[in-house]
C-alpha cells in the first residue's frame, strides 16, 4: 500500500493524545504503510506541536524505521556475539556469495530484504533471525536458500 | 471431558523458534484422530532451551517431560502411550527431576514454565498477588525498608541497591512520580527478561504495582525492546486480564491505591537500556543519553521523580513481599544477595536459564550445566554480561558469580548473560566487534564514545593487518573512553577489547604469522 496522507493523518490523530507519542505514531505508520515516508514529519510535528527537526531527528535516530518499503519477505538476522559463535558470520558470507544478498538492503526484485540486528533473545539457540515476525532458532544454510529462492519452509511456521 | 490428560507446550519465543506451534498441532489433531481427550496448556518454558520444545505431560506422579519434540515423533509418542508416561526415546521422566533443574533455586522464576501465563486464576492457585496484598496493608517507607532489607541490587546490570533507589523516590514531593520498567534487554547471550515476560507477565505487573504503592506512583510504563514481538502481545494481553480483574485501575486488589501500566515499544536502539536514554526515548525524543545529576529517581520521567527498574528487579519484588526480606537475603554471598537468572548462551551443548544463589563458579554453570561447547571443539571464551562483558579464558572460570568478584577481575555480571566460545574464536575480531557495535550504537552525546569507538574500529584493523604497535595507542583510547565517557556504552567498552587483549595475546599478534604462511 503507498503512502496516503489522508490515512497518515488519521493514524496520527488516533495516537496523539498519548504522552510521548512519537514512537507509537511512528510504529503505527511503518506498521501501516511498511515505511516512514518523509512527508510524515511536518505531519507528527503540527499533531504534537513538535518541530520538524525533532521529529526527523527521531525517525533517522532509530534503527527500527525504514524511510523506503521493505522487500515482501524481511528477515532480520541476529549478529550479535551469541550467534557469532554459532557462525552468523558464515551466513552473512553464504548470502553474499551463493545468492548476491547484500545485507540491510532490499534486493532488485524487490522480494526479499535482509537486515542485521543485535540480538533477537534466543542467544541459547543461535544462530537465530525473525523472518516475517517468526522467529527462527538455529538458522542454517538449507533455511536462507528456501527463503531466498521464495520458498517455503516448515521451519518458518513457528 | 473430566478424563482429558494436560498436556504442556510452550508458547515461549525461544520454543516457538524450534516449532513448539507446529508441535502442539501435532498433538491436538493425533489427538483427536485417536479419540483421545487432551487439554493442551501453552506454558512458558522451564528455560531447558536445548531440549525445546519440551512437552510435558501431567500425571499423577507429576510432570513428565518429552524432548526435543518435532511434529514427527507425535505419533510414536501416542503408540507409546507418552500421555501415561510412556517409554520413549524422548521420555526424560519428571521435569523436576533432570539434573539441569532440579539443582537451581527458582524465585523470580519460580512459576515459569509452571502455569499458564496469562490465566490469571493459575497466577493466583501459585502463590500470585500475595505480595501486593501484603504491600497495600503496609506503609510505603516500610515496603522500601523490606526491599533494602532484601539486599535486592539492580539486575540490570548496574548492581546498584534497589532500596536506596525507592527510598530517594519515595522521599521526593511531587504531584505526579512514574515507574518505568527498563525491558530494553539488548544485551547478547541474555533472555531471562523475554522469558520471564512471556511465561509468568504478572509477576511484572505486580512488581510494579507494589512500586507504585511504595512510592505513591499512579502510572507505569514498561518500555520493550521491539525484538520481542512475542512478549509484547503477551503483555498487553496480561494488562487487559489484570486491568478487567482490578489488580491494575483505579483501585487496586480493592485497595484505595491507584496503579495503571502501558506497555511501549523501542525501536531498535540499544542505547535506549541506559535508563536517562530509556526516559527520553519514552519522552518521545532522539534517545540521547542525559548528563546526571539530576537523578531520575528525582528528575526523571516528563520530569518527575521516576523509579527505572530491570526487569528482573521488579518481577523480583513480589517474592520478596511475600516470603520476606531476610528469606531473600539468606541466597547468596558478600554483598549479592539472592538469586541471580543466569543465561547460558553461544556455542554451548546445553543452554538456557539457570536460577542460582550468587556465589556459583562460572565453571560451574558452563561444564555442569553446560555440558561443554555445542560445536563439541575446545571450550576458548567467555563472554559474562553482554556486549560490555569481559572475555574471560578458562583460568578465570573459576571466579564466583558476585558482582565484587567479577569486578575484582576487571569483568562484570551485567545481566547475568554467559556467551561461550569455542577454539574457532578470534578474540581480536571480537574485540573489533566490540568497537563496532559501540560505533553503532552510540547516542553521539559524549566525545570519547561518539569518535572513540570509531578511531577504535580504525586502529583494530591496523593491528589485525599486523601493525601490533597500535596496541599501544588502542591502550591509550580505552583509558580514555573509561574515563572520560558520560554512560557505560563508551565507559565500558573498553572492557571487552582490553579483556580481549589481556587473556588472549597470540590473537593480536597473528598476521606476520599469516603474511610468513602466504
Amino acid at each position: 500500500m503507498g503512502w496516503d496522507d489522508a490515512v497518515a493523518s488519521s493514524i496520527v490523530n488516533e495516537y496523539k493524545h498519548l504522552s510521548g507519542a512519537t514512537l507509537p505514531i511512528l510504529h503505527a505508520l511503518q506498521e501501516n504503510f511498511g515505511y516512514v515516508d518523509k512527508r510524515a514529519v511536518p505531519l507528527i510535528a503540527d499533531a504534537l506541536n513538535m518541530s520538524k527537526s525533532e521529529i526527523y531527528g527521531a525517525i533517522t535516530f532509530y534503527h527500527d524505521f525504514r524511510h523506503e518499503p521493505a522487500g515482501e519477505t524481511v528477515v532480520k538476522l541476529c549478529r550479535a556475539e551469541a550467534c557469532q559463535s554459532m557462525g552468523c558470520e558464515r551466513l552473512v558470507a553464504h548470502l553474499k556469495d551463493v545468492h548476491g544478498v547484500e545485507m540491510n538492503a532490499t534486493t532488485k526484485d524487490g522480494r526479499l530484504t535482509v537486515e542485521t540486528v543485535y540480538c533477537l533473545g534466543n542467544c541459547a539457540l543461535g544462530p537465530a533471525a525473525l523472518i516475517n515476525g517468526e522467529l527462527v532458532g538455529r538458522v542454517d544454510e538449507d533455511l536462507l536458500d528456501a527463503v531466498c529462492k521464495g520458498q517455503s519452509h516448515e521451519r518458518m511456521a513457528g | 471431558m473430566s478424563t482429558s490428560i494436560k498436556i504442556y507446550v510452550p508458547r515461549d519465543a525461544a520454543a516457538l523458534s524450534v516449532g513448539a506451534n507446529r508441535v502442539a498441532s501435532a498433538i491436538a489433531n493425533e489427538a483427536k484422530n485417536r479419540g483421545q481427550a487432551v487439554e493442551i496448556i501453552r506454558n512458558g518454558s522451564r528455560g531447558m532451551l536445548w531440549l525445546e520444545p519440551l512437552v510435558e505431560v501431567e500425571t499423577d506422579k507429576g510432570r513428565i517431560a518429552f524432548g526435543p519434540v518435532t511434529p514427527k515423533d507425535v505419533s510414536s509418542l501416542f503408540d507409546a502411550n507418552f500421555l501415561a508416561g510412556g517409554a520413549h526415546p524422548l521420555n526424560l521422566g519428571l521435569t523436576e527431576e533432570i539434573p539441569f533443574f532440579k539443582n537451581q533455586e527458582r524465585l523470580t522464576f519460580a512459576r515459569v514454565g509452571v502455569i499458564d501465563p496469562l490465566s490469571l486464576d493459575d497466577y493466583i492457585a501459585h502463590g500470585g498477588f500475595a505480595g501486593l496484598k501484603k504491600a497495600i496493608e503496609m506503609t510505603g517507607a516500610a515496603i522500601v525498608q523490606e526491599v533494602a532489607d532484601s539486599g535486592l541490587r539492580g539486575r540490570g546490570g548496574a548492581g546498584f541497591p534497589t532500596g536506596i533507589k525507592w527510598k530517594t523516590v519515595l522521599g521526593a514531593e511531587a504531584d505526579q512520580k512514574y515507574i518505568v520498567c527498563n525491558a530494553d534487554e539488548g544485551d547478547s547471550g541474555t533472555f531471562a527478561d523475554r522469558m520471564l515476560m512471556e511465561g509468568d507477565p504478572f509477576t511484572l505487573i505486580e512488581g510494579m504495582a507494589i512500586a507504585g504503592v511504595a512510592v505513591g506512583a499512579t502510572k507505569g510504563f514498561i518500555y520493550l525492546r521491539s525484538e520481542y514481538p512475542h512478549a509484547y502481545q503477551t503483555l498487553l494481553e496480561a494488562i487487559r486480564t489484570a486491568r478487567t480483574a482490578k489488580w491494575l485501575g483505579p483501585a487496586i486488589g480493592g485497595s484505595s491505591y491507584a496503579f495503571d501500566l502501558e506497555v511501549r515499544l523501542g525501536a531498535g536502539a540499544y542505547i535506549c537500556g541506559e535508563e536517562t536514554s530509556l526516559l527520553e526515548s519514552l519522552e518521545g525524543k532522539r534517545a540521547i543519553v542525559r548528563a546526571k545529576p539530576p537523578l531520575p529517581a528525582l528528575k526523571g520521567l516528563f520530569g518527575k521523580p521516576t523509579i527505572v527498574n530491570n526487569v528482573m528487579s521488579l518481577a523480583t519484588i513480589p517474592w520478596i513481599l511475600a516470603n520476606g526480606a531476610k528469606a531473600y537475603a539468606d541466597f547468596g554471598m558478600g554483598r549479592s544477595r539472592g538469586t541471580l537468572p543466569i543465561q547460558l548462551a553461544g556455542n554451548i551443548k546445553q543452554g538456557g536459564l539457570i536460577e542460582k544463589a550468587f556465589g556459583i563458579t562460572l565453571r560451574e554453570i558452563i561444564e555442569t550445566y553446560g555440558g561443554g561447547t555445542h560445536s563439541g571443539r575446545p571450550f576458548r571464551a567467555l563472554q559474562v554480561g553482554g556486549p560490555l562483558g569481559a572475555y574471560f579464558p578458562d583460568t578465570l572460570l573459576d571466579t564466583p558469580m558476585d558482582y565484587e568478584a567479577m569486578a575484582s577481575k576487571k569483568g562484570l555480571l551485567g545481566h547475568g548473560g554467559m556467551v561461550v566460545f569455542d577454539d574457532t574464536v578470534d578474540l581480536a575480531q571480537q574485540a573489533r566487534f566490540a568497537f563496532e557495535f559501540c560505533a553503532k550504537e552510540s547516542c553521539g552525546k559524549c566525545t570519547p564514545c561518539r569518535i572513540g569507538a570509531t578511531r577504535g574500529v580504525e586502529t583494530m584493523d591496523k593491528v589485525i593487518a599486523g601493525d601490533t604497535a597500535k596496541l599501544a595507542l588502542i591502550d591509550d583510547l580505552c583509558h580514555l573512553m573509561t574515563d572520560a565517557s558520560l554512560c557505560a556504552m563508551g565507559g565500558l567498552t573498553p572492557v571487552p577489547v582490553m579483556s580481549a587483549i589481556t587473556h588472549f595475546p597470540d590473537d593480536f599478534n597473528r598476521a606476520p604469522k599469516r603474511m610468513a604462511a602466504e
